[in-house]
């Protein structure tokens, strides 16, 4: 490879190509996606920069496992139907991840140019490639299996769910989704706002996994309409992906006062509900002038951007650490500072007061310094003694995390449940400690992302195939 | 989409709503509540569930008509179809064996409080019912309820069936007819279970009420239905809905449930006349 990189060291492009994005002072006033996606020419020119490394790293990166270096090669050669559909052989929802995986910690970060720091914009090229197959009209259909006679039930149409349905699906199973919202996607869904995942995209990608025969039932709770249990009468496997429930809260006095939202909450009501068009959507959301968000995460930063859009004059975004801790993409931090959202960085909310309407109107917080480094590696945050100040809010969103949804351990006898109350599952296979249950995304994982849910997804079927055929490979009976 | 076989108005601005839900007739348990969207544009709303017929599939609430999707549900003829009937959600209605139970109704609640009353006298509890209301001609459902229990008693705030007053009059009543309840459960208007719970702490009976806050999913996600039970946060759609009535932080509670009152009514001061706008 060293010989290789030589040669091209002469000609070694390394400049990344820009997305288009919205501008800044016209995006915040609607809900339409902020990155515009690359022209023909732009795509072809950054998959040029690709040296398609012999042994390449970069698929190492990603947990689906997508042939990078074969897609992007057919983007140089024109051929973009190809390319769509060599991603397609191991992941369902390309358009999807194209546009929230975090690719600086997977393919990129691996990418041989991130040496360079300009790794190739490979999760741009994913978005590129997907976009201009849905614009086509009509997606191929990929080789499907001869039928199995075998029944799966999914449990949850999230990212986890439906990757495991499409897997099952392509290798001749019949797979059935249950859904407990009345839409499909999971936090796809109800979770990421419009202006970085548009729900057509999510609707389009849904209707796909459909076309290969999965059957859809929306409204049906799995664990209260029927259980895991009366499921197995009727079907030979079932994967829970059943993703995300309670918001976490700080505990701190207060946090039940009117006008303090947990971002699963706030979210919800713009995304799933439509509120931001309310009364067109009965679905109300408050609109108020100065909004603080609590987090340093994705969902941090997705919750301050649609305060900002829902026409707040301020919105701050209160973290106690610093800016180089925060867990969002660098991406999404950046989105957010050009939408004028005011970052209170090394600040610890302690106290939210209200009227005596029950309404909140002020936040105290506490100032932080950094000291030495913690379990995580990261520097610890200490309060400043002394150092309380109140600001006025309207609305504060907790954006800090959520546990696994309750229901389906609740009422599923013979689960063995990990530390944070999610379904413990064999990360080489997803399988739980009852021998025809899988789980994978949040319900193991507690707040994780859309991709490492899919990566479960994809492990789950392929364990679950195994299973079905009786192919051997699942793992020792009394392995975790 | 789930097809409506009745909905009539049964007193002035409640009404008797009953859907083919197959999957849920099957598996609803006293009370459970579902969640109900009107149509496509609608909000999901949770509503308690009053009774239930496995046989034809078919899944029966009483709601009262407050803001727009009411309004909304209210405005279905039977036959017409809904989006949305999603359930059962919630943990049942202990109806263990108790001795005397005191079952309130109130509103909504006096259909949803028919079912928990039935499965008790089921279990071999003396079910004594409580129903309340404004007035004599708020008050329905007298003959189910009182089928399922020893003894009916009414209180009107007019007088003008049973007892006139309040909820207030519990204790009276039931030193008049000589009942010291094991357990009271109590279904209805927020207001209502306050007060029961205010009126039966200083005697130390045991209050169950069945809350009923703002709900999105219902499904133990989104957070908004949360409340203060003993000093700590709970969450109604998955904890509940039934917690310990003389645990509740009652104004915390009340506040939370306005939180969205003038939109909540703003629909309804709209109509298709341009002038209206």
């Amino acid at each position: 490879m060293s010989e290789e990189t030589k040669k091209e060291k002469k000609t070694l492009d390394l400049k990344r190509r820009a997305m288009p994005k919205q501008d800044e002072h016209e995006r915040v006033k609607n809900f339409d996606e902020v990155a515009l996606g690359y022209p023909v020419e732009t795509a072809i020119e950054e998959a040029r920069r690709c040296l398609q490394c012999k042994k390449p790293l970069c698929n190492q990166g990603c947990p689906v496992g997508i042939d990078i270096p074969g897609f992007i090669k057919f983007i140089v050669e024109g051929n973009f139907g190809a390319a769509v559909k060599r991603i397609k052989e191991t992941n369902a929802l390309p358009a999807i991840c194209g546009r929230v995986c975090p690719q600086e910690e997977q393919c990129e970060k691996l990418c041989v140019l991130h040496n360079k720091q300009a790794p190739v914009c490979i999760g741009r090229l994913e978005r590129f490639v997907a976009d201009w197959e849905a614009a086509q009209g009509k997606a191929e259909a990929p080789a499907m299996a001869a039928k199995t006679g075998k029944k799966v039930a999914i449990v949850g149409a999230g990212p986890a769910g439906v990757t495991v349905a499409n897997d099952l699906a392509l290798l001749g199973h019949e797979v059935t989704i249950y859904e407990a919202l009345h839409e499909c996607g999971g936090v796809l869904l109800y979770g990421i706002p419009e202006f970085r995942l548009p729900k057509a995209i999510v609707r389009r990608e849904v209707e796909y996994v459909q076309s290969l025969g999965v059957k859809v039932v929306t409204d049906y709770i799995v664990g209260k309409t029927r259980t895991v249990d009366s499921l197995l009468q009727e079907f030979d496997a079932v994967f829970v992906g059943s993703g995300a429930g309670l918001p976490w809260f700080m505990e701190i006095p207060g946090e039940n006062l009117n006008g303090v939202y947990s971002a699963n909450e706030y979210l919800t009501r713009v995304n799933l509900m439509k509120s931001f068009r309310f009364p067109e959507f009965d679905t109300p959301v408050k609109r108020p002038s100065r909004v603080a968000v609590v987090g340093g995460g994705n969902v941090a930063m997705d919750s301050a951007r649609t305060a900002v859009r829902l026409g707040a004059d301020e919105v701050h975004l209160v973290y106690r650490r610093s800016k180089a801790e925060l867990p969002a993409r660098a991406e999404e931090v950046e989105n957010a500072e050009e939408e004028g959202v005011i970052f209170d960085l090394l600040t610890l909310p302690v106290r939210l007061i209200g009227d005596q309407h029950g309404w909140l109107r002020e936040l105290e917080c506490l100032r932080m310094e950094l000291g030495e480094p913690d379990a995580s590696g990261r520097r610890k945050p200490v309060p400043v003694e002394g150092s309380n100040y109140r600001v006025p809010f309207d609305a504060v969103v907790m954006a800090i995390g959520n546990g696994p949804n309750p229901l389906i351990p609740m009422t599923t006898p013979g689960l063995t449940l990990n530390k944070k109350g999610g379904i413990q599952a064999d990360p080489a296979t997803g399988q739980s400690s009852r021998p025809n249950i899988w789980a994978g995304g949040d319900i193991v994982r507690g707040a994780a992302t859309v991709i490492s849910a899919m990566g479960d997804g994809r492990v789950a079927a392929a364990s679950i195939h195994r299973y079905l055929l009786g192919l051997g490979g699942e793992p020792e009976k009394g392995t975790p | 989409m789930y097809r409506i076989t009745e909905r009539r108005m049964i007193v002035p601005n409640l009404h008797e709503f009953t859907v083919e839900a197959p999957a849920v007739a099957e598996s609803v348990r006293p009370g459970n509540f579902v969640i109900v969207r009107p149509d496509d544009q609608g909000e999901r709303i949770p509503l308690s569930v009053a009774d239930w017929d496995a046989g034809t599939g078919t899944v029966t609430s009483i709601f009262m008509q407050v803001g727009g999707s009411t309004a909304k549900l209210a405005r279905l003829k039977p036959g017409a179809t809904i989006p949305t009937f999603a359930g059962p959600l919630g943990k049942e209605t202990e109806v263990g064996r108790f001795g005397t139970v005191l079952c309130v109704g109130g509103c909504y609640g006096i259909g949803s409080i028919y079912p928990i009353a039935r499965a008790l006298k089921e279990n071999g509890n003396k079910v004594v019912t409580l129903i309340e209301a404004r007035s004599s001609y708020l008050l329905y459902w007298e003959n189910k309820l009182a089928a399922v229990s020893e003894k009916l008693l009414v209180v009107t705030r007019d007088g003008t069936k049973g007892v006139k007053g309040h909820i207030d009059q519990i204790p009276g009543l039931l030193r008049t007819a000589g009942i010291v309840p094991d357990r009271v459960i109590v279904n209805g208007c927020t207001f209502l279970l306050m007060r029961v719970a205010q009126v039966t702490k200083p005697l130390g009976w045991k209050t169950v009420v069945n809350m009923n806050p703002i709900m999105i999913d219902g499904t133990g996600m989104c957070g908004v239905c949360r409340l203060s039970v003993a000093g700590k946060t709970k969450f109604a759609c998955v904890d509940g809905p039934d917690f310990d009535g003389h645990e509740i932080d009652w104004d915390e509670f009340l506040a939370r449930r306005k939180t969205y009152n003038p939109e909540e009514v703003d629909p309804l001061r709209r109509s298709s006349c341009r002038s209206h706008f």
